[in-house]
């Protein structure tokens, strides 16, 4: 089954940390590794919510609106997708997430026949 | 009066044959199933129709000389219905024939144990691992788990149709942890237990004559996870600990279902031969030296049971036994059950700076306030206690308990 975890964090508290803080070598590792498994179908660190652009339709027509859809101290900081036999699987490999200050939310993603 | 009494018995006894029956059996056909058509819904949704099915057939026709193979037949019949309108539901049916579970099936264990973790899954909320337990492993119905949880039967059908989804598309595998899980796991699933043996425990005899005994079903449960994981002494710990609550089970109300405080029990009236045995138990696990928080909670409660009186307890003992489970679980409700036995061993001063420091974590909780009453009355501050045991009332839902705090307000003014 294929999962995707969702890297949550506070941008705020995030962007205040130092580089030694963030501790990039070690995500760097925890990708690797995964990717060595072979079990990583894909992965990325996004930009702060604050550069987030979103498009919403009002009558059916597009409108762009400057922000995240949602407003939130924590947001979506990155996010990585795995292929594991199950959840079990996926949970340990998100207990192993090693940046400081965030949560992971584990999602199951709909297969496709 | 006296036939009265027989119909009773007879219509007490029809019943239990039918709960023992269901749950060896519902539990055993579930796991089994599950294994065999690799689909945890469905699997669990055809033994329940056959449960409703038999709680309504048997008591009237009376109990099949093989109630497995007779839940295994209704269970078939069901899946025909289900299955008529895809292609290959001869395949999965000859899968119910040929491979029909047998009581004696070699991974019967196994499957047990994958349909108990599975239904304990971290990854499901308390109150669905509760409903999914009681249903799936010991075969309970909608309706009888509704009565159990004072909840109606829609919220509890949602629960667990709920739960059962997110097994299926969240993926929680079916199977047994993995030796370095294994322990953490089970924690889990005895912490479900204890949770149906507590909702049972405070049930006011009599409130609620329908209501479904949680108590002997979180005993059942206990049992049969014992048998399943011999070589896990938290489970042995956690059946001896529920057999040791229920061997005082006689003296926890009056006759008028107001709670009686451990101290003020009839220990005449306890089941000495039940101490006995469950306090072996606990020896017996302990002396596997892995301890946990479910063998210290039993050792708390034999000593409890084995003393002679209140005041010959050996609270030396007990205050290093709950020194011990705060290394398991430091938590603020065992910190104040610690005050409780620091109170006698020590002095109910030493206690109440003890239970003041608790404040900000448990004031929400009732029996802070009711522990507090008590050991400031004790120091003579019978103001102070007073506004304790008016808080603790306030605070409280069980009848039971109720009925003491208002005993003692009336007495303390």
């Amino acid at each position: 089954m294929k999962y995707m975890l969702l890297l949550a964090r506070s941008d705020e508290e995030w962007e205040a940390l130092s580089d030694e803080q963030r501790d990039y070598p070690a995500i760097a590792r925890w990708f690797g590794e995964l990717a060595q498994r072979g079990v990583l179908m894909g992965g990325a660190e996004l930009q702060p919510a604050r550069t987030a652009t979103t498009v919403v339709w009002e009558s059916g027509k597009p409108l762009l609106t400057d922000g995240p859809f949602v407003e939130a101290k924590e947001t979506i900081g990155g996010f990585g997708i795995v292929d594991v036999p199950d959840l079990d699987a996926a949970i340990e490999i998100a207990k192993t997430w090693p940046a400081t200050g965030h949560k992971v939310e584990i999602r199951p993603i709909v297969p496709v026949d | 009066m006296k036939s009265g009494a027989a119909k009773d018995v007879t219509g007490a006894s029809v019943e239990a044959v039918l709960t023992s029956v269901v749950r060896d059996e519902a539990g055993r056909l579930t796991a089994a199933l599950v294994r065999l058509l690799g689909d945890f819904a469905l699997a669990e949704d055809l033994v329940q129709d056959a449960v409703v099915t038999a709680l309504e057939h048997w008591p009237v026709d009376g109990l099949p000389t093989d109630p497995t193979a007779w839940l295994l037949a209704t269970a078939r019949r069901r899946a025909i219905d289900h299955w008529r309108r895809q292609r290959n539901y001869e395949e999965k049916l000859a899968l119910l024939v040929r491979d029909g579970p047998s009581p004696e099936h070699a991974d019967e264990v196994d499957d047990r144990l994958r349909l108990i973790f599975t239904c304990c899954h971290p990854a499901l909320s308390r109150e669905a691992q509760l409903a999914l337990t009681l249903r799936a492993v010991i075969g309970l119905t909608t309706r009888e788990i509704a009565r159990g949880f004072l909840m109606t039967e829609t919220a509890i059908a949602q629960r667990i149709v709920r739960a059962k989804r997110k097994i299926v598309e969240a993926g929680i595998p079916y199977r047994v942890p993995d030796p370095d899980r294994l322990t953490e796991r089970l924690n889990e699933v005895l912490g479900v237990v204890y949770l149906v043996f507590n909702e049972g425990y405070l049930a006011t005899v009599g409130a609620s004559p329908d209501r479904r005994d949680l108590a002997d079903d979180a005993e059942w449960l206990a049992r049969l996870i014992m048998r399943l994981l011999p070589d896990q002494p938290e489970a042995a710990g956690l059946l001896a600990l529920i057999r040791l609550h229920r061997a005082r089970w006689a003296t926890r109300f009056d006759s008028r279902g107001q709670v009686v405080l451990l101290r003020d029990q009839d220990r005449a009236l306890w089941d000495r031969e039940a101490i006995a045995r469950a306090s072996a138990l606990v020896l017996q696990a302990l002396r596997t030296a892995r301890p946990g928080p479910y063998q210290v909670q039993a050792a708390i409660a034999a000593c409890h049971a084995e003393a002679p009186s209140w005041q010959q307890t050996d609270w030396r003992q007990i205050l290093l036994l709950y020194d011990q489970l705060l290394r398991f679980t430091p938590t603020a409700v065992v910190r104040l059950n610690r005050a409780i036995a620091l109170a006698e061993g020590v002095g109910p001063a030493e206690a109440v700076v003890e239970v003041n420091s608790l404040e900000p974590a448990l004031s929400g909780y009732h029996l802070f306030h009711a522990t507090r009453g008590e050991l400031l009355r004790r120091l003579g501050r019978p103001q102070e206690a007073r506004l304790a045991d008016e808080r603790a009332l306030e605070l409280t839902t069980n009848p039971g308990e109720r009925l003491l705090l208002e005993e003692r307000l009336a007495g303390s003014t």
